[in-house]
């Protein structure tokens, strides 16, 4: 796609990432990059290191060795909520939305403002801010749950509502870990319509383990196995790579 | 502080203050051990937990007493049959309360601390209803009073031996039963994934009865032996609390090795500072210490790091 | 949705119904000797509230507010018992002009960090800077290494322990276990007469709205919606971009300042400051006050402080030994059965009636969800 074009610098560049828990290395000497605008999306069998991955980048765990670089900063030695300063929004793989607050508040405390103790004591509720959630409130179908407790969602619609929250947040990298999981048929081709909506102007890291919805989005796959990059390339390369085929795909 | 002593003079003093800690260091351990099934196997804080000690204390009162009037000739072997009970009573109490209280509790660990708590105020004001505010002192049979001479200027203690032997022995039997028995295994399979453990066939609710009494049966024994450094009260138990939580908080919760080493460390800190400054100092500086060190390494001496 | 930056209009009326009965029934009502109690149980309604802020929104159970309560308590004792210490009323000491007690423990000389204490501004900013300072260095060891919930109660703990220890061990310099007694003059201002007790007591109650407004505010503002947010899901804030170590740092430090306060106006109120009100007891007693109110209740903390110790009171004044019979039976139901206190009840029972009352009489003006969904909010944990 990009022949002929000078190569742009990455958004994102993971080199020689390794973790290790008491020995055992759930992610070892990972490297890969990402593209602006690029959908990435990592498969891989379970404890193939996915959400490690994920993890890793957005300071949830401490890297043993290695880096990250993400728009030539080092995100390995940030804190979580300097990262998220620096453009990298996550989703978790498990809603995860407040549950005490109403849709509105939810989406509010992550609209980028007033992220200190006393920008928070001081933040008002004004009419950027309202529209923003308004505007954020319809991309996620939930427009006219806004005063709604969030408690009361549906598991699809707290998936959305916390997608939601990362949009309003405005992240250059999105990392979704599981998006579609344990949605319905019609959720899952919205949410599919959604993401590609979202994605214009940015960059996402996808888990996901329901083909078809890799199919739909993905630029690229990158499959994992035993924290170690197995293939990577576009989807019909990876399907068709007989090491793939063996531990993934094949059974 | 160690100015006007020799270097010799200095080891024997260390050594008699260990020794002189050795109670209190086994008093600590057996505390702590059932603290560390009950706090870092089950995630219960059990406030509470020196009432079920002085529970025991009381009972081997009790049986101390009844040798007293009633089997003067068996006097000099009470304690170990009194040891026996005060692990049934506190154990048959722990029961009881894990089944009216703690088990609707499981998923609120902070208000276990609440409720915990509010049993031992209960708890106290029944002891003091039933046994008096005064407290109660044991006699201890002859045997256990004397002090084998070991150097010339070292002097060990016998009940301090002995209730060291009697730690080390409820030690290596907890060690066995957390982590060879089978019902070991169980209690470390519910403590991991509830609702596994329950899906694979093992049943949850007897494990949990059953872990927490043994718990608080063992803090009867502790109870028994804390009657050789100290008379027993209503109170008593309040005191050791803190203490006790520290202990496992400080060994890394999960680990009994940790609350091993980290009882005889704070136990022997305390003991040994005691000879040199006032005993509330000796306390306040070796807490400070253990807080302090929880601050820089607040997973504690012995922790996994784990994949979450 | 209101605009209101601290209060909503139920909430303004439950304020101003509480400020009609500490303002005017309870003075009309009760004699000195009453009020003077009531005074006593409201120093204690400051740490509540505090605990409502830290426990209740912010899920951090703190065990050790006596801690905080003593300190500020002992920086406004210093002050008094310095006053009272004048060369003339000492004069038969073999130091005059120093406290009784440092006289008893052979001390001659006021040690130097009672010298700065002669000063009643000093002694003000103190009493909120002292605990304050120490909230933020506990807060910020603790939480910046991401300590919290069962480990941060019992830390906090140990350290009401070692306090205490330390206050009763170091007598000549703090009192030891009798603590500072016989406090006389505030600024020449006798504290001690009947009518002194009664202005302290309306000063109180407006020092207790003062932090009741800015418990509103707090809970009202982002940073309120945060706490509750941090409380359930804490990495979700953390990844929202928060540093969630210092929300708890404010939270905590709010309710060390506030139980600063209170203890401070103990000293003033009631005469005296000793260790008893500093351990581990008495910071667990606090608590049960707040988890009586209502842990997610502001003005629930009033009257569950208030009705604990009016209950305390009465019992171990007839009935001794049912009174610990009876606190710990209340520790038990509260977390049993009703762990929204006093507030959940009237949340759920009362408050339904009185709407429905009032609706069956007015046509259905608006419907749909409430706008007080944090003070809905399930317990912590």
């Amino acid at each position: 796609m990009l022949i002929g074009h000078q190569p742009k610098p990455f958004l994102l560049a993971v080199e020689g990432l390794t973790v290790s828990f008491d020995g055992f290395k759930a992610v070892n000497d990972l490297s890969f990059y990402v593209e602006e605008n690029e959908i990435r999306v990592i498969i891989g069998p379970n404890g193939a290191g996915k959400t490690t991955v994920l993890d890793l980048i957005c300071g949830k765990t401490k890297a043993t060795s290695g880096s990250i670089a993400f728009r030539g900063k080092e995100l390995t030695k940030l804190k979580e909520n300097q990262i998220v300063k620096a453009g990298v929004g996550r989703k978790f793989q498990t809603p995860s939305i407040y549950d005490d607050l109403t849709v509105f508040e939810n989406l509010e405390i992550s609209f980028p403002r007033g992220r200190t103790v006393f920008g928070a004591l001081t933040f008002t509720r004004d009419a950027v801010v309202r529209d923003r959630v308004h505007e954020v409130a319809e991309m996620i179908f939930l427009k006219d749950r806004l005063d709604m407790s969030a408690a009361l969602l549906s598991h699809g619609q707290k998936q959305w509502l916390e997608i939601g929250m990362l949009l309003i947040q405005d992240p250059d990298l999105l990392m979704l870990d599981e998006p579609v999981a344990g949605m319905s048929v019609s959720e899952r081709a919205k949410t599919a319509e959604l993401l590609n909506r979202i994605i214009k102007d940015r960059s996402v890291l996808v888990i996901e383990h329901d083909m078809k919805f890799v199919e739909d989005i993905a630029h690229k796959v990158t499959v994992l196995h035993q924290g170690q990059i197995l293939s990577e390339g576009t989807m019909e390369k990876v399907k068709n790579d007989p090491k793939v085929i063996e531990v993934y795909l094949g059974h | 502080m160690f100015g006007d002593y020799s270097i010799g003079d200095l080891g024997s003093i260390f050594v008699m203050q260990g020794f002189a800690g050795l109670i209190l260091f086994s008093v600590y351990v057996l505390m702590a051990l059932g603290l560390a099934i009950i706090f870092g196997q089950m995630g219960v804080i059990n406030m509470a937990h020196g009432e079920f000690m002085i529970l025991g204390a009381y009972v081997t009162w009790m049986t101390s007493n009844l040798f007293q009037s009633y089997l003067p000739g068996l006097f000099s072997g009470y304690f170990f049959l009194a040891m026996i009970l005060a692990f049934l009573a506190s154990g048959a109490l722990g029961m009881l309360v894990e089944w009216v209280l703690i088990r609707h509790l499981y998923k609120r660990p902070l208000d276990t601390l609440l409720a915990t708590w509010g049993l031992s105020l209960m708890l106290q004001q029944a002891y003091r209803s039933i046994f008096g505010a005064r407290e109660v002192g044991v006699e201890l049979p002859q045997w256990m009073l004397g002090s084998l001479k070991v150097t010339d200027s070292i002097e060990v203690p016998i009940n301090g031996v002995f209730v060291m032997g009697l730690t080390v022995l409820i030690t290596i039997v907890v060690a066995y039963v957390m982590y060879k028995s089978r019902w070991g295994r169980q209690v470390r399979a519910v403590v991991q994934n509830r609702i596994m453990a329950g899906a694979v066939g093992i049943n949850t609710a007897k494990v949990d009865r059953l872990t927490f009494a043994l718990g608080c049966g063992i803090a009867g024994v502790a109870g028994s032996a804390f009657t050789m450094i100290g008379s027993t009260g209503p109170t008593s138990g309040q005191l050791y609390i803190v203490d006790t939580f520290l202990v496992v908080v400080f060994g890394g919760a999960a680990s009994l090795l940790g609350t091993i080493a980290s009882a005889f460390s704070i136990s022997q800190t305390q003991s040994t500072l005691e000879f040199f400054t006032s005993g509330s100092m000796a306390k306040v500086l070796t807490l400070l210490a253990v807080v302090g060190i929880l601050m820089l390494r607040p997973q504690g001496l012995f922790a996994l790091k784990v994949r979450k | 949705m209101t605009d209101n930056r601290f209060t909503n209009r139920s909430e303004l009326i439950g304020i101003l119904v509480l400020a009609v009965f500490l303002v005017v029934i309870l003075p009309l009502c009760l004699d000195v000797f009453r009020l003077n109690l009531v005074a006593k149980y409201l120093t204690y309604a400051f740490v509540a509230l505090g605990l409502v802020i830290c426990w209740g929104y912010g899920g951090i159970l703190s065990l050790g507010q006596g801690v905080f309560f003593g300190l500020g308590g002992y920086c406004m004792a210093m002050f008094l018992k310095l006053e009272a210490s004048s060369v003339e009323n000492t004069k038969i000491q073999s130091t005059p002009g120093i406290p009784d007690f440092m006289d008893w423990n052979q001390i001659t000389s006021l040690p130097l960090f009672w010298q700065p204490f002669h000063s009643l501004t000093f002694t003000i900013a103190a009493v909120i800077l002292v605990p304050g300072l120490f909230a933020l260095v506990i807060g910020a060891a603790m939480f910046k290494r991401r300590v919290g919930g069962t480990y941060f109660a019992i830390i906090t703990q140990a350290v009401a322990a070692i306090l205490t220890i330390l206050i009763v061990g170091q007598q000549g310099y703090t009192g030891g276990i009798n603590g500072m007694t016989d406090l006389r003059t505030l600024k020449g201002w006798d504290i001690r007469p009947d009518h002194a007790k009664v202005v302290l007591y309306f000063f109180e109650v407006g020092l207790l709205f003062i932090c009741i407004l800015i418990a509103q505010f707090i809970r009202h503002s982002k940073l309120g919606r945060i706490l509750v947010a941090m409380r359930d899901q804490e990495d979700r804030v953390r990844f929202s971009g928060y540093s969630v170590a210092n929300f708890k740092i404010f939270a905590f430090c709010v309710g060390a300042i506030f139980a600063a306060i209170g203890g401070a106006m103990f000293a003033l109120q009631v005469g005296f400051m000793s260790p008893s009100f500093v351990g581990i007891v008495p910071s667990i007693e606090m608590v049960i006050y707040t988890a009586v109110g209502g842990r997610l209740s502001i003005l629930g903390a009033v009257y569950g402080t208030m009705l604990v110790n009016f209950a305390k009171t009465s019992l171990s004044e007839s009935f001794p030994e049912l009174w610990l019979f009876g606190l710990g039976g209340l520790f038990i139901a509260v977390v049993l059965a009703f762990p929204n206190g006093l507030a959940g009840i009237w949340q759920d029972h009362v408050q339904p009636r009185i709407d429905r009352l009032i609706s069956s009489r007015k046509p259905k003006s608006e419907s749909g969800w409430t706008d007080n969904s944090v003070a809905d909010g399930a317990p912590a944990e």
